[in-house]
């Protein structure tokens, strides 16, 4: 949960002049200790843990400070521009700004800005962007102009992406916004249209933007009071065109509407922002905490006083002018993670205690079943979701297949189809995908002639589609009896409800052999075995089989009389599978799907008696192929393991017992696993026996060893 | 195998250091102790002891904040079986058991204070009421008493509605209003001001849907919202409300009998122990995150045990179960843990922290010291010689010289021979037994001396002097005596009183060599040293936060080295009065952090005759030589290298690296003593050999259903 901590005063006394609060707040290179600038001629040095100012410089009478002062973290100098040109640079024991290091440039500096790890930038106002080092070492050189007339930037930041660098400047002209990206690896400047949709014609006020892997996403707080977000690509396919992206709304009416100042927004962290300005028209100025995620007010602090819309968020705090005071807001914001809500995990962050790590957290749960997505990006489907056609419009492949599906001919959309599949995914990829099939299924029962089973077949290969996402498309392929989508269906999707699942079976087991035969089933899962005709030298295996039980020498006399009678039907019927290879390869299907017992059994008793005979003799063929080997597994790809066909016999005797027993032709199956039951048992209590005698031995080996009561040994020390 | 005999052996290089750390090692298996079996555990949260009481009637005190040692303990009693402990108005220990008296322990001068007849017939329960005034038993003939704890005793107030059967457990509600009582098959809530039973709540006999005889409320647990848990030997963890007398939820937990539960204080988690040795966990979790609604949740099963868990508690950072497999096990809740230190990690406490074992090296004679009976032998001997990790063929094997049983059913406290090997002493509670030993031959000849004198009641420790001519006794009035002894008789030379104002009992003697010195140390106070030959204190070290573990002064130096529970060791000069160099040097530097991370502490210091510079001392899992002249590990070094040197270079290498020469072969160790220069005794107690000496623990099928 996100929090705000109690705040307090940085500044005992006023900030010096300017109604428009400090220029800027920037760390230093010790932690807990920023640099304040304020809009006269000031820079004040503060340890914030303390309250306290280590140290203060100020220009001479007559200069002015024109852009905040930083901290160079690679020689830990401080550098400030006064009178827009003049660049100084000074330490810790320097007390005059006069005589410190001074540089005059030739155009007028916007911004210097400069992080952990990098080596400080500075922005000019006309767009260009310079290396610290490279500057002073000419500092006269020529600057040249990337920005048109008139253009304004407006807000600028410097993060570090995968170690590179990269600069981030939105300009203004005319009331249009442009993002300009400068990437420092690969030295190119990307700039973006950014797009405001028709009816908010409302300016752009605060910007913040934070990386989400391979998107800055940029957030801007509007005129009208609401948060929306940009999406822009650190690597761009045509970085030369100037792109255009749109903005999405993110957050209703964080602030009132009629605000005209003071409002200010900086993002926490990937699921909060922070945004200062009245929540009201008539209320008093707030700062809080939303969660982007949940659309949530998480904490919000009053500030009576007013501020100046500024606010900055370095380390665990928040900085704002609160009347006339710099103030300080301690920000905590703990990942909530179900362990933690369980108590299972009370310090997640504690360095000490490695071991324990494994907790759920779902922020990064998520998207681990979507496949190739990354994670970040998958959070945020939902939101958007909700506002796809604002968020796709320069996309064409999804939209131009949407279309495709409503009216145009089955080729049409299989053409559409593959060129969608062939762009990069998007975030929104299985959204679509689902959208799709939808569409599809919606038209197929507009028009019955209308069966596009190809594309249906490819949507299902994408592997991201599930019941849930398309929950149409089962029921329509058993309306059709079309087994092999079904088969497809089985194999990709986790969230088959039971009800479903029995129904396929159900088809599975009455589809007539002659239409198989006609079908394309995958029949990976189904190895030779099923191909195998009885002969006379599989009888004798089946001898050796079960476990090391040989019915031969049964007690149950009377029980295999019928079994013995007709030994050569009974290996037939064992040995033999007892369906085609399609079949099987379609059971198998149904083996490996999830289930619930409670919710599965219901459904089996609807499955007319030969059915489910027929079933228990397939998984009785196929428990017989199991215990062939010593692994107990069957041959191929993918096989049914030994506890699925267990689970299934089980079920399918629990679900049916009544009705089975009473079938003639069953008579033998149950038979044959009554006996194979009683083997089992055997065993088992053959094992423990064993399990006895071992312990015996052990204890025997024990009193070996402990039989050496006393020995004198020879030990050396090094 | 190969090695036997050694004739082909090329001889032997005297390498620079060789020998430094070449021992016989006379190793041990016949000290066939058995601990007995855990009853019952206590914690007090105010002073973080543990009282954990066993089958013979023990009861032991373990400090948690001092490494869990176990810093005192109450000899055993045969007709005393311990069914009920608890802590009560602060520190005050009391026990009730199968005789039908409550005892209070003096935790000071370590006996007990009064045991009382609660005329209820055996007590099966005890509670102390939260305000710690009144004590709760709960007795056989179906009688719940309710006693007045005075500031010296305790005193009859009430009896509360007589039940049908036995109260087996006890709980109060955490307001005093109300106490619940478990008995055979149903749990009664009785109003604490009436005394009247309000609600009967019956528990289901049924078990895994067979009828069983009876069930047995093992434990009970009130908790401030009135909810009552009970354990039952039905397998079932039960809610009720105690207001309507309704069971709320049902838990079943285990195929036996569940014998015992323990709350937190802060009601949000508690603890059950089953028959089958599963410990379980339960906490009450938000049955959504952010939600209010909170619910009983069984999150993590421990299986550290293998027999019946008879005793769990909870402290506020860990899961304390204790039960007939003898073991106490504390294990930590990770989640309360803040960094990882000892409180990190789970702890196994099998063997007592104090010696069990003396030795007389002369004879080369072993005194194993058991709860009713000592037993004497002597070690053998052989005369080949081999290499490191040979097994010598013996010439004489060990012999059992004696087996001296105690009279009365009291335990024995402790125990010493001489190291001449004429003289055995041994103390109960109540009294003190001095033997004469005469060897002719292979007889012996035992001699009791009779008429001991009625200062010689009772002792917490005994110590002979090394020229066996003087006894030292620790009696548990905080008086140390020093007698002479002379042939078949003795002479009381003296008697150090404690410091004015202290009744803290001596726990731990030293004595030096050359019979000047002697070091005593209690639990908390410092170790006092004390002329010998001037009968006066000498000086006193100063106090440590920890308790001190074992004691002893070296030859000609006459450096007293001291152990702490914290793992710490310090040595102290006695003639100047002040710790040595080395031990200014060790402590500025610090121990190597695995040393500090041991688990047991250590109970024995010895020297080598020969090498001044030498430090023997051992714990349950390792014996060091400490060569101080060595320089000292830090924690980068590798302090402990279980793998054989793999050449000459290697080996003086490894010799020459730090101070501390390890060895962890002999495990558990129990004793550690150098014979002579060349010979170590190491008496081992396998767990296994424990095992195989406990009942059978439910029998759980592997195979089949």
């Amino acid at each position: 949960m996100a929090a705000l901590e109690e705040g307090f005063t940085l500044t005992a006394v006023p900030l010096g002049s300017g109604p428009d609060g400090p220029l800027g707040v920037e760390q230093s290179d010790k932690t807990d200790q920023f640099l304040v600038t304020d809009s006269g001629r000031t820079v004040i040095l503060y340890k914030v843990s303390d309250q306290k100012p280590l140290g203060s410089w100020s220009v001479k009478q007559g200069q002015i400070i024109t852009c905040p002062a930083v901290c160079n973290f690679q020689t830990g100098e401080y550098i400030v521009v006064h009178d827009n040109k003049v660049l100084r640079i000074w330490n810790n024991e320097d007390v005059n700004l006069d005589k410190v290091f001074k540089a005059t440039l030739s155009a007028e500096v916007y911004r210097i800005h400069s992080i952990q790890g990098a080596e400080p930038l500075v922005l000019f106002k006309e767009g260009a962007i310079r290396g610290l080092e490279a500057l002073l070492a000419e500092p006269q050189q020529k600057i040249e102009t990337v920005t048109s007339d008139e253009e304004v930037i407006k807000w600028t930041k410097f993060f570090m992406v995968f170690r590179h660098p990269v600069l981030i400047f939105i300009t203004e002209k005319h009331g249009n916004y442009f993002a300009y990206v400068q990437k420092f690896n690969s030295r190119i400047l990307s700039k973006y249209t950014l797009l405001l949709r028709q009816e908010e014609k409302s300016a752009a006020q605060s910007f913040s933007a934070s990386v989400y892997r391979k998107f800055i996403s940029l957030m801007s707080l509007s005129s009208d009071g609401c948060v929306y977000e940009t999406l822009i690509p650190i690597h761009p396919s045509d970085p030369e065109k100037n792109q255009r992206v749109v903005r999405s709304l993110l957050l209703k009416s964080v602030v009132s509407g009629s605000a005209r100042s003071g409002v200010a927004l900086t993002i926490l962290d990937q699921d909060h922002v922070a945004v200062l300005g009245p929540p009201l028209s008539a209320s008093k100025e707030c700062l809080s905490i939303w969660n982007t995620k949940f659309q949530t007010l998480q904490a919000s602090k009053e500030l009576p006083q007013g501020t100046s819309g500024q606010l900055w968020y370095h380390g665990e705090n928040l900085f704002m002018l609160h009347g006339k005071f710099l103030t300080v807001i301690p920000y905590k914001c703990e990942v909530s993670s179900l362990a933690g809500a369980l108590g299972k995990l009370k310090h997640s962050q504690d360095p000490d205690i490695h071991a324990m790590t494994h907790f759920v957290n779902w922020e990064t749960s998520q998207g681990y079943g979507l496949g190739s997505q990354n994670s970040e990006q998958s959070k945020r489907i939902l939101r958007r979701r909700k506002i796809e056609a604002s968020v796709q419009p320069e996309v064409p492949p999804s939209t131009q297949l949407l279309a495709a599906v409503q009216k145009d001919s089955e080729k049409h959309i299989e053409v559409e189809l593959r060129k969608f599949l062939a762009v990069k995914r998007t975030p929104d990829f299985h959204t679509i995908i689902g959208d799709v099939v939808i569409g599809l299924l919606g038209r197929c029962k507009a028009e019955p002639s209308f069966y596009p089973r190809n594309c249906l077949m490819q949507l299902i290969q994408t592997r991201v589609l599930s019941y849930s996402l398309c929950p149409g498309l089962m029921e329509f392929a058993l309306e059709k009896t079309d087994v092999q989508i079904l088969q497809l269906c089985l194999q990709q999707f986790p969230d088959i409800p039971e009800s479903v699942t029995c129904a396929c079976l159900k088809i599975f087991l009455s589809i007539g052999d002659d239409s198989l035969q006609e079908t394309d089933i995958n029949m990976e899962s189904v190895s030779d075995y099923t191909a195998i005709i009885q002969d006379g030298e599989i009888e004798e295996q089946t001898e050796i089989l079960q476990n090391g039980f040989n019915p031969e020498e049964d007690n149950c006399e009377n029980c295999a009389q019928e079994l013995t009678e007709k030994p050569q039907a009974a290996a037939e019927e064992s040995t033999s599978c007892p369906v085609t290879g399609k079949r099987a390869a379609l059971l198998n299907a149904i083996l490996h799907s999830a289930y619930s017992e409670t919710f599965l059994l219901p459904h089996l008793k609807d499955i007319p008696a030969q059915h489910i005979t027929l079933f228990l003799q397939y998984l009785y063929f196929l428990y017989l192929k199991c215990s062939e080997n010593a692994t107990m597994t069957l041959p191929g790809i993918h096989p049914p393991t030994l506890n699925q066909i267990m689970d299934w016999i089980c079920l399918l005797l629990d679900a049916n017992f009544t009705v089975v027993v009473m079938l003639p032709e069953a008579k033998r199956l149950l038979l044959s696993l009554y006996k194979f039951v009683k083997s089992q048992i055997s065993i088992c209590s053959e094992l423990n026996k064993i399990e006895v005698s071992f312990r015996e031995l052990q204890k025997l080996n024990q009193e070996k060893t402990n039989r050496e009561l006393y020995s004198i040994e020879v030990l050396e020390l090094f | 195998m190969w090695g036997r005999g050694g004739e082909r052996r090329a001889p032997r290089v005297a390498s620079p250091s060789a020998g430094m750390g070449e021992f016989k090692v006379h190793r041990v298996r016949f000290f066939n102790y058995v601990p007995s079996g855990i009853r019952c555990v206590a914690y007090n949260n105010q002073s973080n002891r543990l009282a954990v009481s066993r089958t013979d009637g023990t009861v032991e005190i373990y400090n948690l904040s001092a490494n869990y040692f176990q810093e005192k303990f109450f000899p055993g009693h045969e007709s005393r079986a311990t069914e009920a402990l608890c802590w009560a108005n602060g520190q005050r220990l009391f026990s009730a058991g199968l005789n039908g008296e409550i005892i209070e322990y003096d935790l000071q001068a370590l006996n007990i204070k009064y045991a009382m007849d609660a005329f209820g017939g055996p007590i099966w329960s005890m509670a102390a009421s939260p305000s710690g005034s009144q004590l709760l038993v709960g007795c056989e003939d179906g009688s719940v008493k309710l006693f007045q704890i005075t500031p010296d005793k305790i005193q009859f107030e009430r009896n509360f509605d007589r039940q049908k059967s036995r109260i087996l457990s006890l709980s109060w509600h955490p307001a005093g209003t109300h106490i619940a009582a478990g008995s055979i098959d149903y749990i009664s809530v009785f109003d604490v001001k009436s005394g009247s039973a309000i609600h009967k709540m019956l528990v289901d006999r049924q078990y895994m849907g067979v009828s069983k005889r009876k069930c047995i409320v093992w434990g009970v647990a009130f908790l401030s919202d009135g909810t009552v848990i009970s354990a039952d030997s039905a397998g079932k963890v039960q809610f009720w409300d105690s207001a309507t007398g309704t069971l709320v939820k049902n838990h079943l937990i285990a195929d036996a009998d569940v014998q015992s539960i323990a709350v937190s204080d802060q009601e949000d988690s508690f603890v059950v122990g089953t028959a089958e040795g599963t410990v379980f966990h339960f906490q009450l979790v938000s049955v959504t995150s952010n939600s209010s609604e909170k619910q009983w949740v069984r999150t993590k099963p421990f299986q550290h045990h293998t027999h019946d868990v008879r005793a769990v508690a909870h402290s506020p950072i860990a899961l304390i179960s204790g039960g007939t497999d003898t073991h106490l096990v504390i294990r930590p809740l990770m989640e309360k843990v803040e960094v990882k230190n000892y409180d990190a990690a789970l702890r196994k406490i099998t063997f007592p922290h104090r010696r069990l074992v003396s030795c007389a090296k002369k004879k080369q004679l072993l005194l194993f010291q058991f709860a009713h009976h000592l037993e004497l032998w002597r070690l053998g001997s052989t005369v080949a010689t081999g290499k490191n990790g040979d097994t010598l063929p013996l010439s004489k094997n060990a012999d059992h010289l004696l087996h001296l049983k105690t009279k009365g059913p009291e335990n024995i406290i402790c125990s010493c021979i001489s190291p001449c090997g004429s003289w055995i002493a041994y103390s109960t509670a109540s009294r003190f037994f001095l033997y004469r030993l005469n060897y002719e031959h292979d007889n012996i000849n035992l001699q009791r001396v009779s008429k001991m004198p009625a200062f010689l009641r009772s002792a917490l420790q005994i110590l002979f002097s090394e020229d066996s001519a003087k006894l030292f006794v620790a009696s548990n009035q905080g008086s140390l005596h020093v007698i002479r002894l002379l042939e078949g008789s003795f002479k009381h030379l003296h008697t150090f009183q404690p410091q004015s104002g202290t009744v803290e009992s001596m726990c731990l003697l030293a004595v030096s060599p050359d019979g000047n010195w002697l070091a005593a140390s209690g639990t908390s106070a410092g170790v006092h040293v004390y002329n010998v030959k001037q009968l006066k204190l000498h000086c006193t070290v100063p106090a440590y936060n920890f308790p001190v573990t074992a004691l002893a002064i070296a030859p000609n130096t006459n450096n007293l080295v001291i152990a702490h529970s914290d793992q710490q060791v310090f040595e102290y000069s006695i003639p100047d009065k002040q710790y040595t160099q080395w031990s200014r040097t060790i402590q500025k530097q610090g121990f190597h952090h695995l040393w500090l991370q041991r688990d047991t502490p250590i109970t024995h210091i010895s020297f080598h005759p020969k090498r001044p510079m030498h430090i023997l001392l051992h714990d349950a899992y390792m014996f060091c030589i400490i060569d101080k002249s060595l320089p000292l590990p830090n924690d980068k070094t590798l302090l402990y290298n279980p793998l054989p040197p793999t050449n000459e270079s290697d080996i003086i290498r490894r010799r020459t690296a730090h101070a501390f020469k390890i060895s962890k072969k002999y495990k558990p160790l129990l004793f550690m003593d150098l014979l002579d220069e060349r010979t170590l005794v190491a008496v081992e107690r396998p767990l296994d050999d424990i095992i195989a000496q406990l009942p059978p623990p439910i029998k759980k099928k592997k195979f089949g259903t």
